[in-house]
């Protein structure tokens, strides 16, 4: 069944039509890869199932259920989180607090509790970076845990987005160009990262240019150009699509 | 850690002999002068509670006043002890704020400050236009001191210093811990990247009016002790000039740390009072040291360590630099 379709999405900006119609399916337990040539549209569908943005039309059907224009932070709720294209970190924040801030969505913060720093509230907090650890291990980066955020090497930067992500404890992680910027062994180390995110369980949406990367860990393809979807199918498929090669080689 | 926090400790038990001795060894004079000056602390700490967003609110001055008008108008009318009317009128300045924030957080930058003062003034002119129940220009007066505790009269100025210095110590602490707490980390991040805050489940509304209104209640507390000492209130006080005075005080001290604008209004206020033969002169005197503290120490008073330190060539990086936010922002107990 699929955890995410988009019905006939839509988003225009002013005269500009970014998302025409898409129509798509996600199923659970994969991962999907979405390309397409700059400006075809793939972050503007990610920011209109998160929310960020409003669909001029169409709808986002989230396990079955209505999630069309919802904010961002109530998107996040019900269990998508994603990451951002230049990464975004709270960057004078240490690693760990970072983190830490993600992990607020299903830990909530107490007025009272925090102020009086209650036994429990200690206790809780301190179970909260626990798990925190934990993540940053997961992604790799538990030894950089006290730096500062903005200082660490661009690799590290892109797993600690990627682990705040999952502190929000996801069914389905949108990516959005994570290998951007990484030497091929990073790469091949991100990949491998998120191929077990997918065996634990989460399902994913992944944007990359990388196309090497994208052909070794996607399933299947969802080919964007000029905002519409032009073809969906596993990856040696839609490398010989007729429409694909012409988006990317630019052949009329 | 451990010796940086005796230190503090230090400085504070200091701090503390000094300001009980103050009544004893100078005049009434300056007794009010710094109970004023107490006054002006709470108000510019609550001020910098919001600044944690990211916003600077314009209209707190005002809300200041709803404290003022609302103690003013429950003890003068009401005839209901200060005791009382102290949590009530705080409490009223926050569902005032409660009410404003509404719109106002869903605001930032600019319009946020714009929108803030529009909302401020539209406050101070219910003032001078409901001549019932606020008293119109002249505003109201026969606000009644404080009622006696065991003989103690809060109408002198010594007993109403002390008052003033403990309800201040009280108000500060407890902003402090909320600045250090994870929610005052969490105002902190929806300032630094608010989309982020976002996209990892923060409702950044909520936050925003809740630091609006917490920021509120403390405003009124201010409110409530300006108004019992002067005995009296009008539309004036809450103006546009004060507003400037509270902006300058936050620009001069510096708004990253907890100290910083505590320490702009006390170095203001010296230097106010130093210049009292030219009082004419202050507006202008405060508008020079706002242009040079903006040109020569755009961080104020609280990034002037950190800058001598860069001069004597004990360079900190510049991501060390934030250092400072962070501790304010320190997510659990253990680490400081």
């Amino acid at each position: 069944m699929a955890v995410l379709e988009l019905q006939g999405l839509r988003k225009q900006f002013g005269e500009l039509v970014a998302v025409d119609n898409v129509d798509m399916k996600v199923e659970e337990g994969e991962i999907r890869g979405l390309i397409g040539p700059n400006g075809s549209g793939k972050t503007t569908i990610f920011n209109c199932i998160t929310g960020f943005l409003h669909p001029t039309g169409g709808k986002v059907i989230w396990q079955g259920e209505d999630i069309t224009g919802e904010p961002p932070h109530v998107v996040a709720g019900k269990g998508i989180a994603r990451t951002f294209q230049l990464t975004n970190l709270f960057r004078d924040m240490t690693a760990l607090q970072n983190v830490v801030m993600a992990c607020h969505l299903h830990t909530g913060v107490g007025l009272f509790g925090q102020f009086l720093m209650t036994r429990r509230t200690k206790k809780r907090d301190g179970e909260i970076e626990e798990r925190a650890i934990e993540l940053l291990e997961t992604m790799g980066i538990g030894e950089v845990k006290d730096e500062v955020a903005g200082a660490l090497p661009h690799g590290h930067q892109e797993a600690l987005g990627v682990a705040m992500a999952l502190a929000t404890e996801p069914k389905l992680l949108l990516l959005d160009e994570p290998v951007t910027g990484m030497n091929p062994s990073e790469t091949k180390d991100m990949m491998e990262r998120i191929r077990r995110l997918r065996d634990s369980g989460v399902t994913i949406l992944l944007v990359e240019h990388d196309m090497k990367a994208v052909m070794s860990t996607c399933e299947r393809l969802t080919v964007m150009n000029f905002g519409r979807n032009i073809c969906e199918g596993d990856p040696n498929g839609v490398c010989s699509h007729e429409e694909v090669i012409e988006a990317y080689l630019g052949m009329s | 850690m451990r010796n940086s926090r005796t230190i503090v400790l230090i400085v504070l038990v200091a701090l503390a002999i000094v300001a009980v001795l103050v009544p004893y060894v100078s005049s009434y004079y300056y007794t009010d002068v710094i109970t004023m000056l107490f006054i002006n602390i709470i108000l510019v700490s609550s001020f910098r509670l919001i600044t944690l967003t990211g916003n600077w609110n314009l209209a707190q001055v005002p809300l200041m006043g709803a404290g003022a008008y609302s103690s003013a108008l429950i003890t003068g009318s009401l005839g209901w002890p200060f005791w009382l009317s102290l949590p009530l009128s705080a409490i009223a300045a926050a569902v005032i704020g409660l009410a404003m924030s509404y719109p106002l957080a869903r605001t930032k930058g600019f319009a946020f400050f714009i929108a803030s003062y529009a909302a401020g003034e539209a406050m101070v002119l219910c003032w001078t236009r409901f001549k019932v129940p606020f008293g119109g220009w002249t505003g109201l007066v026969n606000v009644p001191p404080p009622g006696d505790i065991g003989g103690i009269s809060f109408a002198d100025p010594t007993p109403y210093y002390f008052l003033t210095g403990i309800i201040m110590a009280a108000c500060l602490w407890v902003m402090y811990r909320l600045a250090r707490s994870r929610i005052g980390a969490t105002f902190h991040a929806i300032h630094s990247q608010e989309s982020l805050a976002r996209s990892i489940g923060i409702n950044i509304t909520r936050y925003k009016m809740l630091v609006f209104v917490v920021s509120s209640f403390f405003a009124g507390v201010a409110g409530v002790l300006l108004v019992h000492r002067m005995w009296a209130v009008e539309p004036n006080q809450f103006g546009w000039v004060p507003t400037l005075y509270l902006l300058v005080w936050a620009v001069f001290g510096g708004t990253r740390t907890f100290v910083g604008p505590i320490l702009g209004v006390t170095v203001l206020t010296v230097i106010g009072e130093l210049l009292v033969p030219l009082a004419e002169w202050v507006p202008m005197i405060y508008g020079f040291i706002l242009i040079l503290t903006l040109l020569f120490f755009p961080e104020g008073l609280e990034g002037i360590p950190h800058r001598v330190q860069s001069w004597f060539g004990k360079t900190r990086t510049r991501t060390a630099a934030p250092g400072e936010v962070l501790s304010e922002g320190q997510l659990t107990e253990g680490q400081h």
